[in-house]
């Protein structure tokens, strides 16, 4: 249902282009629009000192020698690099593969007081699904992690999991998705959707999801357009109110 | 004791018989068709009406045996019904194993390292198919049938009750649906977790149904029937609707007054939400009110394809997970587009049919030239 009417969503809002982004990137564009306010990375960037820290599984990184350069965590320090010109971006990263939801917080106290991000981008929810954790758990580990990284001042953006057709049929990644959409809407803070945005991706034919492969060529674009898009909602969501809308 | 009318339900039947459909359609992962499956416009969905039903015919079939034969040979069918189903989900487990090791041997993507982690477990067989075989892992999708064998395992007594004193069995059941929700009681699962299908919490709905079928539906004929009832259900149904809605349309919620929201999520699958369950009941009214026992269409040649289904109703929904996987395999190795979605979705309910209409076949093979008339009674098929 959701994909007809983000096909619909899409051949209405075709407008113009307005980044420079490449045009499989910009097919999703619709789906990071009217994020909720990230109040405190207006006003780092104010300040030209954006500092971000990545927070997630296996799926915010990619395998080999050069994989953390081709996976979305860079490619989104690049493109708020480009698109906040003047402004010191830094990311850092604290990506470990087949970590839950509640085995991130964990880690997450420590990050923060190590990095002080302005902003926290958090990838959590497929291992949570795979290992079905409780879900009661799960939500409170995502309430406590938004709750600490507000605390420390950070404005929070939460990532949920990758489409993935091959094991869809093995992953209930429903509720969970559920429960980070719920838990992102209760902070008011933006929930970037990837599993829509690839799921779109994989409608429209922009990138094969099935085909089997070694190779990271599709793996880097698919990633650099998630960083983009990524960093596309942030300075979307924190532009000054005065100068937001379209 | 209450007076039970012997005459087959066919409503039973056509409605178990289309909650099986939609379980199958919303089995496919991301099938297309499946936006016209009732959970997305509004907050219950097929599985409600499964389990309701199922505890319906349990009560009516084995609520005879019980009668007539005693509580010991009743609890002995019953048991050995649960172990039908067993026996069923394991022959699922078997199949999905299948589908892992291929996939596991066949597909590799850089991009979905993680994810296919969840093969892993075929590394350590041992420890899974046991945890499987105790009900402990159970795939995506195979979460119905562990929840139905545990249903009827403790029904006996409940049974035992229900005969004796319907009022009391039920509101038993809504204390333990209570209790389950006070000290959030539910039943480990492996590797982590709990059960998909609390079976503390959707017992309520299975007893209630048995209550129905032991004369409590007659008891609320009455209320069922007034003009006040029907508008609340009406209502309550527009307003699931509406909040249906404002998932799909984000630009809806912006009417959705904040403190509904705040109130109302999660609305929580695994413990049946009591949203859920008045969601079913609004159905439930709705079609007791529009859909007469003696409706004419029931007879008709449009109902009867899922009127069959609904009387075999173990084989075709064990017909329906492995045609779901079927689906799935379709849409990655042959073709994912939206023509491929309905021939899928329409060629798995045709599968379900056909194979329906062969177990009729055999049924009325084996029973012999007897008339059917000599077993009345079995209202809703199997239980």
């Amino acid at each position: 249902m959701r994909r007809l009417w983000a096909l619909l969503a899409l051949a209405v809002l075709a407008g113009p282009a307005r980044a420079e982004m490449p045009a499989e990137c910009q097919v999703a564009r619709h789906l990071v629009e009217d994020s909720p306010r990230l109040a405190g990375v207006t006003a780092a960037i104010a300040g030209r000192h954006l500092n971000v820290l990545v927070l997630g599984a296996g799926s915010s990184v990619l395998p080999g020698k050069g994989g953390a350069n081709l996976a979305y965590p860079e490619r989104l320090r690049l493109a708020l690099a480009e698109a906040l010109p003047g402004v010191a971006v830094t990311v850092t990263t604290d990506v470990i593969p087949h970590r839950t939801a509640a085995t991130m917080v964990d880690a997450l106290a420590v990050d923060l007081d190590r990095t002080k991000p302005d902003l926290l981008v958090w990838q959590t929810g497929t291992v949570d699904a795979m290992e079905s954790v409780d879900r009661d758990q799960f939500n409170q580990a995502l309430e406590r992690g938004v709750g600490i990284a507000e605390a420390a001042g950070a404005d929070v953006i939460l990532i949920n999991a990758q489409y993935s057709p091959r094991t869809e049929s093995m992953i209930a990644l429903g509720s969970y998705a559920e429960i980070m959409r719920w838990v992102a809407a209760q902070h008011e803070i933006p929930l970037f959707d990837r599993f829509a945005v690839m799921k779109l991706w994989a409608d429209l034919g922009t990138f094969d999801f099935f085909s089997t492969t070694k190779k990271l060529d599709t793996a880097g674009r698919v990633h650099d357009c998630i960083g983009r898009l990524v960093a596309t909602l942030v300075v979307d969501a924190a532009r000054p109110p005065a100068q937001g809308g379209q | 004791m209450a007076p039970v009318t012997t005459e087959r339900d066919l409503r039973l039947d056509l409605f178990r018989g289309l909650a099986l459909w939609l379980i199958f359609l919303d089995h496919i992962p991301s099938n297309a068709v499946s936006w016209i499956t009732i959970r997305n416009y509004g907050f219950s969905d097929a599985t409600e009406i499964f389990v309701f039903i199922s505890g319906y015919t349990a009560a009516f079939v084995y609520g005879r045996a019980m009668r007539q034969h005693g509580f010991i040979v009743a609890s002995a069918r019953i048991l050995k019904r649960a172990w039908q189903i067993y026996v069923a989900h394991v022959f699922l487990f078997a199949i999905y194993l299948a589908e892992i090791a291929y996939v596991a041997h066949s597909f590799d993507n850089p991009l979905f390292t993680e994810e296919m982690g969840v093969l892993d477990f075929l590394r350590n067989p041992d420890v899974t198919i046991i945890q499987a075989l105790l009900l402990k892992f159970k795939p995506v999708n195979m979460d119905v049938l562990p929840l139905y064998i545990m249903l009827l395992v403790g029904f006996s007594p409940v049974l035992w009750l229900l005969l004796r004193s319907p009022s009391f069995a039920l509101i038993a059941s809504a204390i333990l649906y209570a209790l389950m929700y006070k000290f959030s009681w539910n039943i480990s699962a492996y590797p982590s977790g709990v059960w998909v299908f609390n079976p503390f919490a959707w017992q309520l709905l299975f007893v209630f149904g048995a209550w129905c079928a032991l004369g409590g539906a007659k008891r609320l004929a009455p209320f069922l029937s007034s003009r006040v009832t029907l508008a609340l259900a009406a209502a309550y149904l527009a307003f699931a609707f509406f909040v249906a809605m404002t998932w799909y349309f984000p630009r809806v919620a912006t009417f959705l007054p904040r403190i509904i929201g705040d109130n109302i999520y999660p609305i929580d699958k695994t413990n049946l939400d009591i949203l859920r369950i008045l969601h079913f009941l609004a159905l439930a009214v709705i079609v007791v009110n529009f859909v007469p026992r003696d409706w004419p269409a029931l007879r008709s040649v449009w109902c009867e394809p899922a009127i069959i289904c609904g009387q075999h109703s173990l084989a075709i929904f064990c017909l329906g997970v492995f045609l779901a996987f079927a689906g799935h395999f379709v849409f990655t190795e042959v073709s994912n587009r939206l023509l491929t979605h309905v021939i899928v979705s329409v060629a798995g309910i045709a599968v379900m049919v056909a194979t329906a209409a062969v177990l009729a076949w055999y049924k009325n093979i084996e029973r012999g030239p007897r008339p059917p008339t000599v077993k009345p009674g079995l209202a809703g098929g199997d239980a």
